[in-house]
């Protein structure tokens, strides 16, 4: 079948798709958008969360025709080229990257969270990354990435 | 939360040893543009796949490959009889079959591999594949297995015995006065990287192979590949891809020969992506225990012998298992003096799934019974659990049960007055439950615990451990520039940046590359063992000064005390004596250096004694936690942590590898199990095998002492591994002290905890 959606502000199509295909999958491997990650592929680990008209979900729970027509946001898509959005820089500037595999669901997740509570509690932090795993840094840095980026007093003392 | 850094020097280079730059593959990381191996694409590239076994022992009976062969878009159906070269592989023993062939040794064992032209197509062309099995009873029991009149051989041609480590240290028939005994279990816990086993194998114009791959070694990797394709390794390239964690998972091969296989009868290139499911199967995991301790102290605590018998399921293959077996047994008894020793460490063969490299390797599961015992003692004796631990401490000039003496610095005692000394915790986020409101509060009791352990970094019993860095100083656009060519795995933990910060502090030079690593240099060892800043960075820092003493040559008269920073050379009294790119002209030096740490040497076969290893490496920490008595539930409000690491080449890539490390000994001790029933594994996802969310993670403080090791470069001690090794009994024994439940096993589970 043929899937066409908006791609981070751009009309794409994808022809050929499997109706199996997941929206991760489309984005992956037939837009070149790799960016979302494919960590666990059953809505567990939210490596994979992108946009979805506005609401941040797990692309590879979504089939790719429920994607027809709709607005897809990925990480590559939240801030213009050459440029960081204020969350990919907060990670950067605490040492929340290790592997980064889990970053780029995440970072569309702190971008969701501070959207909606612009300056959210630790409980209030921990609650809405509850679905996104990281195995390398234990979180204590995405914390701080989180707090810097929400503008909140960052308690780390090692930079 | 608060990171301290004591003892330190401050950097003086700016971006040099000792400060934290950035990560040179931050920006990508942070944008989606980072290319990890699940990530890589070629121009009519196959997708591979794998028909594993559903049995853990089992005969095949009969093979049908037509159906498969004969849906629309597969390309290639491979099978053992495939395999041109050698059909075995394995670290230390060669003993693992590329596709088993006629029989098979574990649940997930590979037996077909499929190339097609869409990773669907692959998959459907495994199902379709038909499979006739004799199914035989499977060996589970690694007790059973030691016995050979109690289960069969899973290797008909070896005995069920891998590996036994016996030590034996002072009299064997000491008696003590306070004796307190205990048998624990340790289960199996997955590495649980989230960058699945994954490349893209690309059949090249020489007859050989290019593979884009996620591991830990490239060249064990490489050498491996080789001997199975049966080609000249110089005909099989490997270049590392984009490593999404790995914690020791990735030191065995998984899909690189398979995808090699499949690229060279196909000639096109071939990608191979695990998913979760497949996963758990496609890496081996870190070892169940079953572990027995006597341990005998003195009316006043001092400890007078320690017995310990360790059994460790290897699982199907040997996988690195006699290494593990060897570090459960030399630091089984933990960072502890103590005159007498009898100690056996056991590794079995057995049809559960392989066992092998883990973050802590051997020295975790040896670590929750020797503290499980520290605490029982203290117990017994009416003692405080850091009083008993710090009566027995080991301190420099101590030696361990096999005779080796600790020469650098043993701050035991230090590290466990530093954890000790911290303000109590406060009250939680959340409650036991977490938001599931599962109690307001009633039934909900505060416990506090400690643990304390011992790793050794990089290689030991006499292997031959080395790391090779290509250095070049050129002058770039009129100022001077290093590119660093390493074969080194950036697995997540830093090493890119500690490369370039090791660079700028021994060449005095700001603008650094780190080249993509590859095997067209010399082997860089493994990224495990918390060896690589040790050994990469010592082979880089060796090879900076090799190209410095080629550039000082060249100023005349040389004097004393010249110092290279900023991009000139400067003397004793800070004088510009000359330009770094002056010096150079039109003309790079380049240096190759091969580095070796001192020497170990192999344990004595019937004492276990001898310098086994080459350096120490101590962390503390101090848990507290709330338990929900009936329920069961834990949450773990705080951690405190103490380490030292000789010098922080990086802090904050130094406290982010505790705060790592911390969070998987952590899960162990409350939630991360491979649960198996009659070899089979019952939870191969993320929903049924739990790893720990930022809900479950507490605030951590961290401390990191900074004291020298006098044989490595810049002083430091590997960091990766000992944060995982002290976190799991230090939360267990909270919940004990909490609870009064004796918790004999880890991962703890609810009704260990209500008793029911």
């Amino acid at each position: 079948m043929r899937v066409t959606c908006t791609v981070n502000g751009t009309t794409r199509t994808a022809d050929d798709v499997w109706e199996g295909e997941s929206l991760l999958y489309v984005l992956r491997e037939r837009l070149g958008l790799p960016g979302s990650k494919n960590a666990c592929e059953q809505g567990e680990c939210g490596s994979c969360t992108v946009y979805l008209d506005g609401t941040a979900v797990c692309a590879c729970l979504v089939a790719a025709g429920q994607a027809a027509g709709r607005d897809v946001r990925t990480v590559e898509g939240l801030a213009p080229e050459g440029e960081l959005d204020p969350v990919q820089q907060a990670f950067l500037q605490t040492g929340a990257v290790q592997c980064g595999f889990c970053t780029p669901g995440l970072i569309v997740s702190v971008h969701d969270l501070l959207a909606r509570v612009p300056h959210p509690s630790d409980p209030e932090i921990r609650e809405a990354l509850a679905g996104n795993l990281c195995r390398c840094t234990g979180y204590e840095k995405i914390m701080d990435a989180v707090r810097l980026a929400a503008g909140s007093p960052t308690e780390a003392g090692t930079r | 939360m608060s990171s301290t850094v004591h003892v330190g020097l401050a950097a003086t280079v700016t971006g040099g040893v000792g400060a934290s730059p950035g990560r040179p593959d931050g920006r990508l990381k942070v944008t989606g543009e980072f290319a990890f191996s699940s990530d890589l694409w070629a121009e009519d590239m196959l997708w591979g796949a794998t028909l594993r076994s559903p049995h853990p022992r089992a005969r095949i009976t009969s093979l049908d490959l037509g159906p498969a062969l004969r849906i629309p878009g597969v390309y290639a159906v491979l099978t053992h009889e495939d395999v041109p070269g050698r059909r075995l592989y394995g670290l230390e023993h060669v003993d693992q079959p590329v596709l088993a062939a006629g029989e098979v040794r574990y649940q997930g064992e590979p037996i077909v591999i499929v190339a097609a032209d869409h990773p669907e197509t692959a998959r459907r062309a495994v199902n379709a594949i038909g499979i006739g099995y004799d199914v035989l009873d499977p060996v589970t029991d690694p007790e059973a297995a030691l016995h050979e009149d109690r289960a069969p051989r899973v290797h008909a041609d070896r005995p069920n015995l891998l590996r036994h480590v016996p030590i034996r240290r002072g009299d064997p028939q000491a008696t003590a006065a306070v004796v307190v005994t205990g048998e624990y279990e340790v289960g199996m816990q997955d590495q649980a990287f989230l960058g699945p086993e994954s490349g893209l194998a690309v059949p090249a114009e020489d007859g050989g192979i290019d593979l884009y791959i996620a591991t830990q070694w490239l060249h064990v990797d490489q050498q491996q590949v080789a001997a199975c394709l049966g080609m000249a390794a110089d005909k099989v390239r490997l270049t590392l891809a984009g490593v999404g964690g790995a914690f020791g998972a990735r030191e065995d091969l998984s899909m690189q020969v398979h995808a090699c296989l499949l690229a060279l009868r196909t000639g096109r290139p071939v990608k191979m992506v695990y998913g979760r499911e497949e996963s758990f199967f496609g890496h081996v995991h870190r070892h169940p225990a079953r572990l027995r301790y006597e341990h005998g102290a003195d009316a006043d605590g001092r400890l007078v012998y320690v017995k310990a018998r360790i059994l460790l399921d290897g699982g199907a293959y040997a996988s690195s298992s006699g290494a593990v077996v060897a570090n459960a047994a030399t630091l089984g008894i933990g960072p502890y003096d103590v005159p007498n020793v009898v100690m056996d460490a056991y590794g079995l063969y057995t049809n559960n799934p392989p066992c092998g490299a883990m973050r802590g390797f051997g020295a975790v599961q040896a670590c929750f019974a020797y503290e499980s015992q520290m605490d029982k003692l203290a117990a017994a004796l009416g003692l405080d659990p850091v009083e008993v631990r710090v009566r027995n401490a080991l301190h420099t000039g101590d030696r361990m049960p096999t005779g080796q003496l600790v020469e650098g610095p043993a701050p035991v005692e230090e590290l466990l007055r530093l954890v000790q000394s911290k303000p109590p915790a406060g009250q939680a986020d959340f409650p036991p439950g977490g938001t599931a409101n599962t109690t307001r509060g009633e039934g909900v009791v505060r416990g506090v615990g400690y643990g304390i352990g011992i790793k050794n970094v990089c290689f030991s019993e006499g292997f031959d451990d080395y790391a090779t860095a290509r250095v070049r100083l050129e002058p770039v656009g009129g100022r001077p520039a290093v590119l660093v060519h390493t074969a080194a795995a950036e697995v997540g933990q830093g090493l890119v940046t500690v490369q370039a910060q090791i660079v700028r502090t021994e060449l005095g030079v700001d603008q650094v590359t780190i080249a993509p690593a590859d095997t067209a240099v010399g082997s860089a060892g493994s990224s495990s063992a918390s060896r690589q800043t040790y050994m990469t960075g010592g082979a880089v820092r060796a090879a900076c000064q090799a190209i410095r003493s080629r550039l000082l040559d060249r100023i005349g008269g040389r004097p004393d005390g010249l110092r290279l920073v900023d991009g000139q050379v400067l003397d004793e009294a800070g004088t510009v004596l000359a330009k770094i790119a002056e010096l150079l002209g039109d003309e790079a030096i380049e240096e190759t250096v091969q580095w070796r740490h001192r020497p170990t040497h192999p344990l004595d076969p019937e004492t276990g004694q001898g310098d086994a290893h080459v350096q120490y490496a101590f962390a503390a920490h101090r848990a507290t936690v709330d338990v929900d008595i009936e329920l069961g539930l834990v949450k773990v409000v705080e951690i405190v942590t103490a380490q030292d690491v000789g010098k922080a080449v990086n802090p904050a890539a130094v406290v982010g590898q505790i705060h790592g490390g911390t969070a998987q000994g952590l899960g162990l001790a409350l939630m991360e199990e491979i649960q198996l029933v009659d070899g089979k594994v019952r939870n191969p996802s993320f929903t049924d095998y739990l790893l720990p969310t930022i809900m479950d993670m507490p605030p951590m403080t961290v401390d990191v002492l900074e004291l020298a090791d006098p044989h490595s470069p810049y002083g430091l001690r590997g960091v990766g591994e000992p944060p995982t090794i002290s976190s799991t009994p230090a939360v267990v024994a909270a919940i004990r002290a909490a609870t009064g439940a004796a918790l004999t096993r880890v991962p703890v589970r609810p009704e260990h905890i209500v008793g029911v």
